[in-house]
């Protein structure tokens, strides 16, 4: 009994994979909700800043000085977790690597030129507040949003090769002899995935933002400047997610052409066959049969090839051999996250759509306390919707790291102490997010004290006259 | 083609330890300066000058993994496999120390101020020597060719590895306390002082170091040892000069010609490793060439250092000279800085 005790340990804690694989998923899940901040927040940012220019609007030139106050902190943790990345894919996956390292390895050369840029930019941008003249200052921040979609296109770019591997030539061995950049990063998958990943940045940065000032509203701090933090920040999140909508329906389509087999998984397709019912909820059992959840009859069909309709025929998963496909417990996955993804996605449309018919017909934000409610946790349902479709792309690859072409436990690496830096990583980073919440939430409530507005905390230096408050468009 | 990429790879190496070096340098003299009372005001100098840079510097580190493992692949899986623990501590002091730094600065606690202050100089001890005995495990030759792991802990617990740790901890702070010198001028003056002190005793501790050096390397890295003493022997000269005179620099206080010495000295002797390897990788198993990826990948490279040159390196210099001029002073996190210090 102890003697397989110790030898099931053994296994366990010897063998790389699981634990390779949970400490990537581990670390990608909580970079990727830095990710949207970084990308997006300068933009908001900016928007704040140009409206307290050009309109003399001291609330929003306020808010726009404390946002990059508070973009400091997670680009800076964004940016050390970001480094933790590029060291696991040689530490995590050194077959992957070394042999597939100058094909995937080329759209992270121009990502880094990008990040490049938003260091130095978010620097000069956030330490620039006092000496720098105010509109000289507010034109730093551009190159941060610009490097910053660049930026993530590349990595995406790179993560789309993963799926639509192309722009190489391997010889007799299975070895890249030839290499074609412009192929690499233009890959198949890579167009309409950075789209999406990009607008996932916008949405779930707006959203994420204003939730933060929805939740103040509702503690009853109704003045101008968290009406500004909300309007813009749930702005850009509203715009963003109709268009998201739209890209996620194109993607969806791509990958039914292209990576059929992920398709299967998302829709929950055991064998080949048309009028495929969109399945919500429910899970594949392993012999192969579909139980639980509420069908939609010939939905899955119908999206997939709207010119054929319901005739249209999905390909199973048993298409492909089982060492080639995704397990049965990856396949439920897949499925519940593509459901969690499409489901809060649909809310947040809804909100987004509440938000703007009240500003067409209204022409303000809704006055409804649930609609403030419903904001406050719009961006924790965005994360969410963000790191669902994210397992969804990742976890319906599998087996693949490269599809069809080199698998997950053939990537690996061969060192056996994978299970400690997993707990030392996990251990770290719970600090790290931890503190990140506090530390935000500590330098929020030190602005609020200093409300009254002392002469220190004035952007653009002591000596700027003073600015009278904007027109009382705030609510309540 | 392989040969470029190869240069850009050690200037990257170089760029990366003169600028993102002394950051870490500037850690470990914020772990030497003292309780809060005593080690207030050099911890005020060490924050404001590496405030606005360090992230700049840092993404060095991240255009050295991308040029190894897009350029020389399989270089980059032995190095990985070999030596996953020092990188392992490296990566998670990596993350300790940004993000207490950034921490720090958000908060006026003083008890989370210090806190955050010791993971932040504690990690800036403890990364660059992890990198330095990351140099010595390969530089000794102790990383196989072909994707294969070497020996897990010999590779980097071993005379070079120790070697090239140390010095990297000392040549950090060196050049840090160097540069902490010329900032402390437009901080506060009386630190000036105070830096040139330390600079003064950290540039003859890297030249103990480095005497000592000679005798570790003899012995126990002969190949890069060969290398030192023959072609890249003038850079050892020169580096060695340069470290003379930025010590009588320092000592005659004139901290703008100590600074460029110092940064020859640094730099040299980094240029002076590279060539003495030359031309192999990881010495004596795989040559740059015979590790080199297709040309294809090699050019997009290229392109990207070319677009870096026109893109990264005016910004680069933008943000130096903003932040010499004093126009990026403070984030202005501090609401009530006089009171809530305390």
């Amino acid at each position: 009994m102890t003697a397989t005790l110790s030898a099931l340990t053994a296994i366990v804690f010897v063998n790389p994979v699981p634990w390779a694989r949970a400490q990537m998923a581990f670390t990608l899940a909580f970079h990727i909700i830095l990710v949207p901040l970084g990308v997006s927040w300068a933009f908001m940012t900016l928007i704040a800043n140009y409206r307290g220019l050009r309109h003399q609007d001291r609330a929003a030139l306020v808010l726009a000085q404390r946002w990059s106050k508070f973009m400091a902190v997670t680009f800076a943790v964004g940016a050390v977790t970001g480094t933790v990345l590029t060291f696991e894919f040689g530490l995590l996956w050194p077959r992957f690597m070394g042999q597939w390292g100058e094909a995937f390895g080329i759209p992270f050369a121009f990502e880094g030129l990008f990040f490049f840029t938003e260091a130095i930019f978010i620097a000069i941008y956030i330490f620039g507040w006092r000496r720098l003249k105010p509109w000289a200052h507010f034109w730093t921040g551009v190159p941060i949003v610009l490097a910053g979609i660049f930026g993530s296109i590349s990595v995406v770019a790179a993560n789309a090769w993963m799926n639509a591997p192309s722009g190489f030539v391997l010889d007799s061995d299975g070895r890249v002899i030839e290499v074609d950049p412009i192929q690499v990063i233009f890959n198949d998958s890579m167009p309409l995935q950075a789209a999406h990943m990009l607008i996932a940045a916008y949405l779930v940065g707006g959203f994420l933002v204003a939730s933060v000032y929805a939740t103040g509203m509702l503690r009853g701090r109704r003045d101008r400047y968290h009406y500004l933090g909300f309007v813009i920040a749930f702005s850009v999140g509203a715009v963003a997610t109709p268009i998201q909508i739209g890209v996620g329906d194109l993607l969806a389509r791509w990958v039914y052409s292209n990576q059929p087999v992920k398709f299967a998984a998302i829709e929950l397709v055991p064998t080949t066959s048309s009028d495929v019912p969109e399945t919500l909820l429910g899970h594949l059992n392993e012999d192969g049969t579909v139980s639980g959840g509420i069908p939609i009859p010939g939905l899955a069909s119908w999206l997939s090839d709207p010119s054929t309709g319901r005739a249209t025929v999905v390909q199973g998963l048993d298409t492909v051999p089982p060492d080639q496909r995704p397990t049965v417990r990856q396949t439920n996955i897949v499925h519940l996250c593509w459901d969690i993804m499409v489901g809060l996605g649909t809310l947040l449309f809804l909100l987004s759509v509440w938000y703007a018919v009240s500003w067409i017909f209204r022409r303000r934000m809704p006055r409804s306390k649930w609609f403030l409610r419903a904001a406050a946790v719009s961006g924790v349902l965005a994360v969410i919707t963000m790191e669902a479709g994210w397992v969804v792309t990742e976890v319906g690859r599998q087996p693949w790291i490269v599809y069809g072409h080199m698998k997950v436990e053939d990537a690996v690496t061969a060192n056996t102490g994978v299970w400690i830096t997993f707990f030392a990583v996990v251990v770290l980073y719970a600090l790290v997010g931890t503190t990140t919440i506090l530390v935000l939430r500590g330098m929020s409530r030190r602005f609020r004290t200093a409300e009254d507005f002392i002469d220190h905390d004035t952007p653009y230096g002591p000596s700027q006259p003073e600015v009278p408050a904007g027109a009382e468009e705030a609510i309540g | 083609m392989s040969t470029a990429v190869a240069v850009v790879l050690l200037l990257a190496v170089v760029v990366y330890a003169v600028f993102g070096g002394a950051d870490f340098g500037a850690g470990f003299w914020d772990l030497t300066a003292g309780g809060p009372q005593r080690g207030e005001r050099p911890r005020d100098v060490i924050e404001h000058s590496i405030g606005p840079v360090w992230e700049a510097n840092h993404v060095w580190l991240i255009f050295i993994f991308v040029i190894l493992w897009t350029s020389f692949p399989e270089a980059y899986a032995s190095i990985t496999l070999t030596l996953f623990v020092p990188l392992t501590i490296a990566a998670l002091g990596i993350v300790l120390r940004g993000a207490s730094f950034a921490f720090r600065k958000a908060v006026v606690d003083m008890r989370y101020r210090r806190a955050f202050g010791a993971a932040f100089a504690v990690s800036s001890v403890l990364v660059p020597y992890c990198m330095g005995a990351i140099a010595g495990g390969i530089a000794s030759g102790r990383v196989p060719a072909g994707g294969q792991a070497g020996d897990p802990v010999q590779s980097w617990i071993n005379p070079t590895s120790v070697l090239g740790g140390v010095l990297a901890v000392a040549a950090a702070a060196y050049l840090a306390a160097v540069y902490l010198v010329w900032d402390a001028r437009r901080l506060d003056a009386e630190m000036a002082e105070y830096f040139r002190r330390r600079a003064v005793a950290a540039a003859a501790g890297v030249g103990v170091i480095g005497l000592v050096g000679i005798f570790v390397l003899a012995g126990d890295a002969s190949y890069l040892f060969d290398g030192l003493t023959s072609r890249a022997l003038p850079l050892v000269i020169l580096s060695a000069l340069c470290g003379l005179g930025a010590l009588v620099l320092l000592v005659r206080n004139a901290p703008r010609g100590a600074r460029l010495l110092a940064v020859i000295a640094v730099a040299s002797v980094i240029v002076g490793w590279g060539v003495a390897q030359w031309p192999y990788l990881l010495p004596e198993s795989l040559t740059f060439s015979a590790a080199a990826a297709p040309g294809g990948t090699q050019a997009a490279v290229l392109v990207v250092v070319l677009l870096a040159g026109a893109i990264v390196v005016p910004g680069f210099v933008l943000l130096f000279v903003l932040h010499q001029k004093g126009l990026l002073p403070e984030e202005g996190v501090e609401d009530r800085p006089a009171v809530e210090r305390g």
